[in-house]
């Protein structure tokens, strides 16, 4: 079988009981928090709607018959249920989140403000085009923005999600080597790219081959061009990488790349390292995502929305999919319709409804217009600058596979130095939310062992940056030293303790449901 | 009296006959964690020495298992699909993932005995 | 700059225990050739907050919002009321900034409504299970066919005349890679037989209801024709209010379901972002993409919430994965959340029920408007007219008059013939009499 050693501990084990108990369950600013259908009612409701008459005739016989069970809850009791559930939450407003490729810098609030400008929120997609100008216009500064930090001539703007945007590039590439009226199906990947990369590339139609790295963390040059040849459609890489460290052969590897007559797709999660200093686009790459959640801090929101727009070189620029945003004499127009395309172009198809991420375009764009082009690079500074700094202040008591550095905007360690200690990578991050802090990205890339992958970005002050290294070094000398308490069953202080994946994925509980015999919500 | 042996990607095989029973080596367990789920190959499905035929899950993995030698499937353990957590409990016996008509039995010559297998997985 | 903490003597304290004479020295790997001064970027400067305000208030009058006129628009994005306590309650710091919950001990926030919402959306649609989103209704729906595709081990799906074509486009971007997708014929208020269609080789069938002119389909018999042959039936549902007022798409035998929820909680945003709903059987539940939340107990034996059944995901399945999603739609699922949870039963039935009333009458009042004819005998909140001038033409017309009188046919089927004359319009709560009375005068003025 395939030895995938990703396999550790999921189920929580046993702890000891150490609290004053309280009557209530709950513990000070600490509230326990049953489910809307545990607490909602029949009778209770969260809005005043009138009861309106409504004739049947035109439903198409197809009124539906039973109650959908949803719970009756009124505002006060929806208010205080999600504020308590919020207050479970560990966030970037409240502390360092040091997470490695995610990029979780300051989500300004002026961001917020500008996204829900009427004008931009209240906006129909297909409202008539004389009616949403500024909001094309809007989309074209950041196409503006996109394209000349970049240094590309050319930006789809519609992906929602870099994963989209990387099936997107992809779709490019194959629509190119189409029209060249050739059959490349094998895509070039390093070992330590993330798992979207060759999740998309499959998706795509392609088959994955995997290069692998350097002793020094970069990809095997030597053996990416022996792997070039007519059947490659494209190389998919990373820069700065995965490990946090900037690829230096990689004009090389474009130059190889196109010799071979394949493209070059460049994931740009770890684009805050390079811009506004490095233009992608003279590095040589036919494509890129960018994600404006990484990048240009529009916020994670727990998990999404994100959005992935596309730069495409002008080899890959004719394939860029519809909708096309057009500037002429008689304003801003989205094309739409395959008979009314600009000379050239040659759309691969959409990649999904209307145009796009407006929201998240607007929080971008109010970022860029911010920073301006000085504050841009002045993020990506800052953002090595704290990544090292890290990295010079921990490398002594961790073990860092790259130590002798510089690293870019991330810095990794792996769990050399744990060795013999019984702490492992996750007790090790489990006990750093104790500490107040949350983990950083662990156990990825899986190109060392155990790996700790430490992003600290350029929202970060000196002191925070202080306080996070002195902790750190702290927990890794404690764990050499055997001290093992502070690890074994971590997080304690968190309003859970570790959780049991193993039941959860043996035995999937995915929805809640009524219980017989007691008595519940609404219906 | 039927022989165990082991392959290089961490299945052990058992022939009795022209009947292969196959599973996953308790090294391999082990290095999965809690297995969650199985993904067995249904009877009549023909797999090739060294194909995917089944895959097992844990809850931060997925690996796929490979058939030591090419045959027909003849029968899959069902009890995997109530239990997984039998394969951590005792991945060697009970928790055999599923059953072949060999098709060569010169495949399973080829593969390691089990005290070849033990100092493989020693120098690992 | 204000999001920058560092000073002056911050990065110099930093550069000397780094032990390098400035920051260009850690950008040492970088080919010199590659960096460029700021001159080489045509872009403005730092900008304080007012002028960044004020050069996007400015870009943002020069739209006009649908509250502030009277407005008509559908087709897959609607505009609903949004509580004030939904956009009060997603911009809490600890909903709005955090990250997708990989450390469930400190996500259980985020955890516990991703397993309401997972809930509510099944309850909705009448299905076993749901995920915690997807992206949109429209890539749901592509999933929903690539699943069907490999549930089934089948290559062809069927999609009906009345799927809004944007998602007919973009299912045959991603499905058509790995199978064959053929689109029934488009015939504007009529059902169209697409039973006939369905063969050996048909993975599934996909039918939007109430369909993109606004007809209310019966999906039953289209998944027992389906079923007859061994394919599924995949709905599709762009305004989930109808889901408050009408049949679920599960108790009518659906297979797999991908909604657009953009109708409850979140605004119009001209597009996005929004967000997918995806249910289906629980039998189906490996094949099914997008994150999914398990209950689940803590050491301490509390119940708590956890990421669940993660290897069908592209983080650990890499090129196996069902999907290559990364993200799922995480504050616009708070968002519908929340609103749903102050809707309830009674709010959602009496919501749908306003919007069919308000739809209804304003069929009534167009349809008097001589020339203009109702193609839609059964709807929702949202009908097809027929008008005498290409519709198009109109709804500049009325654009020009304050009145976004809804989505020309011809915008979403440019090439149809049948399509240039339809006029597709949409009501909902929103809608007050005198928009109507509005439109119906100004589009009798116009014709």
């Amino acid at each position: 079988m395939t030895m995938n050693n990703q396999g550790r501990p999921t189920a929580p084990g046993t702890i000891e009981a150490n609290e004053l108990a309280t009557i209530s369950g709950d513990r000070g600013l600490d509230h326990e928090e049953p489910l809307i259908f545990e607490i909602g009612r029949e009778g209770h409701c969260g809005v005043d709607l009138p009861d309106m008459q409504m004739s049947e005739s035109r439903l198409g016989g197809m009124r539906r018959r039973a109650p959908i069970g949803l719970p009756g809850l009124s505002e006060p009791e929806v208010i205080r249920h999600y504020v308590r559930l919020s207050r479970m939450n560990y966030a970037i407003d409240s502390g360092l989140y040091p997470l490695g490729s995610c990029t979780m810098k300051h989500n300004p609030r002026l961001n917020e403000k500008m996204a829900r400008l009427p004008g931009f929120g209240d906006l129909h997609p297909l409202a008539p085009q004389s009616t949403t100008q500024g909001a094309l216009e809007l989309i074209s500064e950041l196409m503006k923005w996109l394209t000349t930090l970049t240094g590309m001539p050319a930006v789809a703007m519609s992906p929602k999600a870099g994963a989209h945007g990387e099936l997107c590039g992809l779709l490019a590439i194959r629509a190119a080597i189409q029209a060249r009226g050739e059959k490349r199906n094998r895509i070039l990947v390093p070992e330590s790219a993330h798992g979207t990369n060759p999740a998309t590339a499959a998706f795509a139609g392609f088959v994955i081959d995997e290069v692998r790295g350097t002793a020094d963390g970069r990809v095997d040059m030597v053996e990416l061009e022996g792997k070039l040849g007519p059947d490659v459609a494209a190389i998919m890489l990373t820069n700065p990488n995965t490990c946090g460290l900037f690829e230096r052969d990689i004009r090389h590897m474009a130059d190889a790349t196109h010799k071979a007559g394949a493209y070059f797709y460049c994931d740009g999660a770890n684009f805050n390292a390079i811009a506004g200093r490095v233009r992608p686009g003279d590095l040589g790459i036919d494509a890129m995502h960018i994600n404006l959640h990484k990048t240009f801090s529009t916020p994670h929101g727990g998990g999404g929305p994100g959005a992935g727009p596309v730069v495409l070189s002008a080899a890959l620029a004719p394939f860029a999919p519809l909708p096309l945003l057009v500037h002429d004499a008689d304003g801003f127009r989205l094309i739409e319709d395959r008979e009314q395309l600009p000379q050239g172009a040659q759309p691969f198809g959409r990649m999904c409804a209307f145009h796009g991420q407006m929201g998240m375009f607007s929080r971008a764009l109010s970022y860029m217009l911010s920073h301006g082009r000085d504050g841009v690079r002045q993020a990506s500074e800052d953002a090595v600058l704290s990544a090292n700094y890290i990295l010079a202040s921990l490398k002594d008591v961790m073990s860092a596979p790259f130590g002798d550095g510089p690293c870019m905007h991330e810095a990794l360690f792996d769990d050399h130095f744990l060795d013999g200690t019984g702490v492992t990578t996750l007790d090790f991050a489990k006990a750093m939310i104790d500490e107040g802090y949350h983990p950083m990205t662990m156990y990825f890339p899986l190109v060392v062992h155990g790996a700790m992958l430490i992003e600290p970005t350029e929202s970060e002050s000196k002191e925070s940056l202080d306080r996070f290294i002195h902790v750190l070094r702290e927990m890794a000398l404690e764990a050499k030293a055997k001290k093992t308490e502070r690890f074994a069953g971590a997080p304690r202080l968190a309003p859970r303790r570790r959780l049991d994946e193993t039941a959860a994925a043996r035995k999937p509980i995915l929805r809640w449901k009524k219980k017989e015999g007691v008595p519940q919500a609404a219906e | 009296m039927s022989e165990v042996r082991f392959t290089d990607q961490h299945e052990w095989v058992r022939v009795d006959g022209d009947e292969a029973t196959i599973g996953i080596t308790k090294y391999a367990a082990e290095q999965l964690g809690d297995v969650v789920f199985v993904d067995l190959p249904e009877a009549g499905r023909k797999v090739g020495a060294g194909g995917e035929a089944a895959v097992v899950e844990s809850v931060k993995a997925a690996s796929e298992v490979y058939a030591p030698v090419g045959g027909e499937v003849t029968a899959n353990n069902a009890a995997l699909a109530e239990d997984p957590a039998k394969v951590n409990d005792d991945p060697e016996g009970d928790a055999w993932f599923f059953k072949l008509k060999l098709a060569d039995k010169a495949e399973f010559e080829k593969l390691m005995t089990k005290a070849q297998y033990d100092e493989f997985v020693k120098g690992l | 700059m204000r999001y920058h903490p560092l000073t002056a003597a911050d990065r110099a304290a930093m550069l000397a225990k780094i032990g390098v004479g400035s920051v260009d020295a850690l950008f040492k790997d970088v080919p010199k050739e590659a960096v460029v001064p700021l001159s080489a970027f045509d872009l403005p400067d730092t900008q304080g907050e007012l002028e960044v305000d004020r050069k996007l208030s400015r870009m943002a009058a020069k739209n006009t919002a649908a509250g502030a006129a009277p407005f008509f628009c559908g087709a897959g994005a609607y505009k609903h009321h949004v509580p004030a306590a939904v956009d009060h309650l997603i911009q809490r710091s600890e909903f709005l900034t955090s990250y997708t919950p990989y450390q469930p001990e400190i996500a259980q926030g985020t955890l516990q409504y991703m397993f309401e919402f997972q809930t509510q959306v099944a309850l909705l649609t009448g299905m076993e299970v749901a995920n915690a989103s997807l992206y949109d209704g429209s890539t749901a729906t592509a999933e929903a066919v690539l699943m069907a595709q490999r549930v089934t081990k089948r290559p062809k799906a069927i999609l009906s005349g009345g799927l809004h074509p944007h998602y007919a486009e973009t299912v045959e971007t991603v499905a058509g890679l790995s199978g064959i997708v053929t689109r029934a014929p488009v015939t504007p208020g009529k059902a169209e037989d697409i039973a006939k269609l369905i063969d050996s080789d048909t993975a599934c069938v996909v039918v939007q209801s109430p369909d993109v002119f606004g007809l209310i389909r019966d999906l039953k018999p289209i998944a027992a024709a389906a079923h007859a042959k061994g394919a599924l039936l995949v709905a599709v549902v762009t305004e989930v209010i109808s889901l408050g007022l009408l049949e679920a798409p599960g108790f009518q035998d659906a297979d797999i379901v991908a909604c657009e929820g953009q109708s409850i909680g979140n605004g119009l945003n001209f597009g996005g972002p929004y967000v997918g709903l995806f249910a289906t059987k629980e039998k189906y539940l490996r094949q099914m993409p997008g994150r999914l939340t398990g209950e689940t107990a803590d050491a301490a034996g509390k119940r708590g919430y956890v990421l669940t059944l993660s290897t069908r995901e592209q983080h650990i399945r890499r090129e196996k994965a069902t999907s290559n999603i990364c993200t799922n739609s995480g504050l616009c699922c708070l968002a519908f959340t929340i609103h749903l949870s102050l809707l309830g039963e009674e709010g959602l039935t009496r919501l749908a029920r306003i919007n069919h009333a308000k739809a209804s009458a304003l069929a009534d009042k167009l349809a008097a408007v001589k020339g203009v004819s109702l193609v839609t005998p059964a709807f929702f909140n949202e009908f097809t007219l027929k008008l005498p001038k290409p519709a198009a033409e109109v709804v500049d017309a009325l654009a020009a008059k304050g009145i976004i009188a809804g989505v020309p046919a011809s915008r979403l089927l440019p090439h149809d013939p049948a399509a240039k004359a339809l006029l597709i319009v949409a009501a909902t709560e929103t809608t007050t009499d005198e928009d109507a009375d509005a439109f119906a005068a100004a589009l009798s003025e116009v014709l």
